[in-house]
């Protein structure tokens, strides 16, 4: 593959150079382009090197909050003093993912930005309606056991892959956004969106706009969160499923709560209802049930995936109890609490 | 370092440790040549059917392409399968030949290579190479192949197929009371060595070539790219001075070899072909096999009949075998007993062997039925293999050359706390955990090959050991240097060892754990040779205190050849090394099985294998705690190295029970998962406490007492987790791997 190199010195630059050719993509980390195109998948005619951008800044913000500048590398964002004392359930989520050397070199903005792990869009030599629009979808009736259950279509039943994104789902982060037409602010959940019939589009930047930041609100949920990832082994693996819950407690009774999942589906699984079920209620299984059954609805399995269903609603009632307790689940540790 | 005989059974540091963590030891890619092209291979994406036509016209237009080799453009090959049958480890049947015709027998089958400037440049023109196909609807599950299993094959070379039924299994079996039959299957798997398949071809000028490639043994694919490209093999050097894993994937030679070869020949230049990851699921691998154990047993544990039945993968053009079920014969006494195998042909790439081939399976599925039947007895599952010891091996009626299997039982229980596990299943728990303890039993032929060494001292004192055996990873080249420097009494330091070169003393491939015990007592013969060398150059010096000394009445200590009864005569051994008027000394010696020996006793390593398992009650998370395995495996050369062989084999079981699993679509006939994030081994997490006992046995079956490490690791590990987590949950799961799925 032959492709063209500029490292950008700005951010107008980066943008004004990748949104003039349609064949130009931002490397960051490289973590997930590279071997896209070591695979064949991603075939940029250029890329545009933004790692010099001054995007590495984790920055205080008007309203108690944090912007997290796009370059911020995972590891430091999890280790990050502030992040660990005001947001442990970003920094679990984030330490659950990849493996220390993956965190070292992936970045905030690209992390938002990982492709599926759906094997069949890894694999040129294979139809797929995200890779090849029109091509079809092998993984429908195929080796399925990591695709989605929640908000798939006929043209793409794949996942996003990222643990951080669900933490940030349940937290109800901002992704700042710039462009040629300016910039903006996305609302998490509407960053990235369902395959519908257009799947291979991850989420809702148009090409040449890139993601300057990440903003977290004022510090909330840190007594009450945890991170819970279920994969095929014990480190180092996609989760099969995962759950970031946070909950705040008005004495004995829950306040407010937050469940997103990892591993079901195209984007961070969030559903208002579902958590506005627990809301003035007593934490107990019961609650914690219903709620999973609601944030589940509609749920459908493929084959090989069926049981992530259940496995899903087993998950949500576990994280919420550990949320409740206050005991969140340990990264480094491997039992599951 | 001070020189502390023996070194062999110490904990001796790995010699060429240092070589690789700094980079130094060279693999088969890293050879270089000046003038030297690079080559990538094109997968096909069909695994069925004949390619139609191949559209090389953008490709070869791709910056730096030199060349694009296809069936329809490549140059001449053999048209007969003879040439392709000098393989030492062939199977019956018609060799897969690269780039032959137009015929596709599995996906990822090389349809064309191309050969570049740059291995960027290679790979880049390789992903624009397009074919059209004519496609057949592949079968690549041997469930949907069982209908048409067969055991007409011819038996593979060297490979025993079960023996003839002994009493009436089935008849017994009818009319016992107690028993199960119950089928296991363990979900297909590849070797996922971190080195990739490579060969480097330099091209010495006037036809000669010197040829680096990952292999088991250097001299097969030497013989194999003579015999097929009809090469003079007195100009063909062939070398692999180290490989990064094998685990018997490199036992056979693969296409990187020959489509290197060919293309450094037609270009009259040094050629470079390294396979993609995605590659390395395009050869050899543990096949599919369906499994079905019948036992009975009586009131008291007595096992009174065991019937095992395997249907085992393999491709459409060869019969590989692993006899699965032999094992199910020769490891507990039992008067009736029937054994079958048979094969079936799917749309694959040939099996191979891979760390135990067919004990690894088989054992598998005898050892978790014989745990299924321990709960029905409601009997100590070590109870009951103790009940049905075998003083001998049941398959031949032959006694054990040694047979320490008791005391790794005993010593393996021991140090696990096996008397601390409550008999009924979900009976132990901690917080959410339950806690589940298995165990199995595990064996492995201990085998020898002919094989050959040299040994040469020079007059500053030095050894040099060599052969053309492989080290791929094992700690060939620190056993060897420990038996040389033991031989002389010299510190190890002033010892080298040299393997993995076809113009060194002949060695078969290394494989099936015969390794050590071969080329060590090559090493253990050579060195004999060269001391009687150097006794008769210390006789003939003038005046000789040595004059009329035999080899049994001196000592090679301490720099010199001293008579044993009086120390004061001796003659240094650069005295001895002068007295040949050069500068050095020479020996070969060759060993071969004592075959008298191999009539009259059996030879195997046995295991006892005890797991403990923590199993999230919910959420079906397994977490291995704790492992013990107790190994007896006759001398143990060398401490470290040999756990470091079993520990690597531990976690390839817990892979194997836990996490392993190559996937193919049925419909594509294609592996999905052909790379190391998603094809999953146990991680670091995976991997907690494992300890290994060795328990140290006298085996008389060669003069060092040698039986081989490299399989017995992993036998057993897969069952005794699998017990493990039956304990902890009451669920059997019967197919391997146990996911969190099957725990639901």
């Amino acid at each position: 593959m032959n492709f063209s190199y500029t490292r950008a010195t700005t951010v107008g630059d980066a943008i004004q150079a990748v949104a003039g050719d349609p064949q130009a993509r931002f490397i960051a980390g490289g973590t997930n382009l590279v071997d896209l195109m070591k695979y064949d998948v991603e075939r940029p005619g250029r890329l545009v090197d933004i790692t010099r951008l001054p995007l590495k800044a984790i920055e205080q913000t008007a309203d108690g909050g944090l912007k997290i500048g796009a370059l911020v590398p995972n590891s430091d964002l999890a280790y990050d003093a502030r992040i660990e004392r005001d947001y442990p359930l970003l920094a679990s989520a984030i330490l659950a993912g990849a493996s220390a050397q993956l965190r070292n070199a992936a970045t905030t903005g690209g992390n938002l930005l990982q492709r599926t792990r759906c094997y069949y869009f890894y694999d040129a030599g294979v139809p797929c309606n995200k890779r090849e629009p029109g091509s079809g979808c092998p993984a429908k009736t195929g080796v399925n056991r990591i695709h989605a259950i929640l908000g798939a279509s006929d043209a793409c039943i794949a996942t996003h892959p990222s643990d951080m994104c669900v933490a940030l789902a349940a937290l109800g982060a901002t992704v700042h956004v710039e462009g040629p037409d300016g910039a903006r602010v996305i609302a998490f959940e509407d960053f990235h969106r369902l395959p519908g019939d257009t799947p291979e589009k991850d989420n809702t930047l148009a090409h040449g706009e890139m993601v300057t930041a990440v903003e977290l609100p004022a510090p909330r949920f840190g007594q009450n969160h945890t991170y819970l990832k279920l994969r095929d082994r014990l480190s180092y693996a996609f989760a099969l499923v995962s759950v970031a819950a946070a909950i705040e407690l008005d004495g004995d009774v829950v306040s407010e709560a937050r469940i997103a999942l990892g591993g079901v589906a195209h984007k961070p699984w969030r559903v208002p209802e579902a958590e506005a079920l627990l809301k003035g209620k007593l934490p107990s299984s019961g609650a914690f049930e219903e709620a999973a059954d609601r944030l589940l609805k509609g749920a459908v399995g493929h084959g090989e995936n069926d049981f992530k269903i259940e496995l899903a609603r087993r998950a949500v009632v576990r994280a919420l109890s550990q949320a409740a307790a206050g005991t969140p689940q340990v990264q480094s540790n491997k039992i599951v609490n | 370092m001070s020189n502390v005989h023996p070194y062999v059974g110490r904990a001796h540091p790995r010699v060429d440790g240092a070589l690789k963590v700094t980079g130094r030891a060279k693999y088969a890619a890293e050879f270089f040549a000046d003038g030297m092209v690079y080559a990538a291979a094109v997968p096909s994406t069909i695994a069925k059917g004949r390619i139609v036509s191949i559209d090389l016209s953008t490709a070869k237009g791709a910056p730096g392409v030199i060349d694009i080799l296809t069936h329809e453009n490549r140059p001449e090959l053999p048209d007969s399968d003879k040439p392709y049958l000098n393989d030492m480890v062939a199977v019956p049947g018609s060799p897969f030949r690269p780039l032959y015709n137009d015929r596709i027998f599995y996906s990822g089958q090389a349809i064309a290579l191309v050969v570049a400037d740059t291995h960027e440049n290679a790979r880049h023109a390789a992903s624009l190479v397009t074919a059209t196909y004519e496609a057949k609807r592949p079968t690549v599950d041997v469930a949907e192949a069982r209908h048409e299993a067969y055991d007409t094959f011819e038996p593979r070379d060297g490979i025993p197929p079960p023996p003839p039924p002994r009493g009436d299994a089935e008849a017994t079996f009818k009319g016992s009371d107690i028993k199960l039959s119950e089928s296991y299957r363990v979900a297909p798997e590849h070797h996922n060595p971190m080195e990739l398949m490579a060969t480097t071809v330099v091209w010495e000028g006037d036809g000669a070539l010197t040829i680096h490639t990952k292999t088991q043994g250097v001299n097969n694919p030497k013989m194999y790219i003579c015999a097929v490209l009809g090469l003079d093999p007195d100009k063909v050097r062939v070398t692999s001075p180290f490989v990064g894993g094998a685990f018997g994937m490199a036992l056979r030679p693969h296409y990187d070899l020959l489509l290197a070869t060919m293309a450094a020949l037609k270009h009259e230049r040094s050629v470079r072909l390294v396979l993609t990851r995605g590659q390395m699921y395009t050869m050899g691998w543990r096949p599919d096999t369906l499994q079905t154990v019948s036992l009975s047993a009586q009131d008291d544990g007595t096992l009174t009949s065991i019937a095992h039945h395997a249907i085992q993968a393999t491709s459409r053009y060869e019969d590989y075998q692993e006899p699965t079920v032999n094992w199910s014969g020769l490891l507990y006494a039992c008067p009736n007993v029937t054994l079958k195998y048979e094969l079936a042909k799917i749309d694959v790439s040939t099996p191979s062997d891979m760390r135990a081939p067919g004990a690894a399976l088989g054992l598998y599925a005898l050892e978790v039925a014989m745990d299924e039947m321990s709960y029905r007895l409601g009997m100590n599952p070590l109870e009951l293999r103790l009940k049905n010891y075998a003083e001998k091996d049941q398959n031949d009626d032959k006694p054990f050359s040694s047979k320490e299997l008791k005391a790794a039982y005993e010593k393996g229980a021991e140090r696990f706390g096996w008397s601390n596990r409550s008999p009924e299943p979900r009976s132990m728990r901690d917080g959410k955990e339950l806690v589940g303890l298995g165990m199995a039993t595990g064996c492995w032929e201990a085998m020898m090959m002919p094989h050959s060494a040299c040994a040469t001292l020079s007059a500053d004192g030095k050894l040099k050991v060599a052969c053309g055996t492989a080290d791929i990873g094992t700690g060939t080249y620190t056993i060897l240097a420990q038996i040389a420097a033991d031989a002389f009494d010299l510190d190890i330091e002033d010892v080298t060892t040299e393997v993995g070169d076809t113009d060194l003393p002949m060695a078969p491939p290394e494989g099936g754990s015969w390794g050590a015990a071969s080329a060590g007592n090559a090493v253990r013969v050579a060195c004999a040779e060269l001391k009687k060398e150097l006794l008769t150059l210390a006789r003939g010096i003038d005046d000789s205190p040595l004059a009329n000394a035999s080899l049994d009445h001196v000592a090679f200590s301490n720099g010199r050849i001293s008579l044993v009864s009086d120390g004061e005569r001796s003659v240094s051994y650069a005295d001895a090394i002068a007295a040949s008027g050069g500068g050095e000394v020479k020996a070969e010696g060759s060993f071969a099985p004592d075959e008298e020996f191999a009539e009259k006793f059996a030879a195997f390593t046995h295991s006892a294998v005890f797991a403990e398992v923590r199993v999230d009650e919910q959420l079906g998370v397994v977490r291995v705690t704790h492992i013990v395995s107790a190994i007896a495996a006759g001398k143990i050369l060398n401490l470290a190295t040999a756990r470091s062989q079993i520990l690597g084999g531990v976690v390839m079981g817990m892979g194997m029970a836990l996490h392993e699993e190559t996937m193919w679509d049925k419909t594509l006939g294609r592996v999905v998962n052909a790379n190391l994030g998603e094809y999953h081994m146990p991680a670091h997490a995976d991997v907690q406490n494992i300890d290994v006992i060795f328990v140290e046995e006298d085996d008389k079956a060669n003069p060092l007492g040698i039986k081989g490490l490299g399989e017995i690791g992993i036998v057993g590990a897969a069952a005794a987790i699998a017990n493990a987590v039956f304990h902890a949950t009451g669920k059997r799961v019967r197919e391997l791997p146990i996911t969190i799925d099957k725990l639901l």
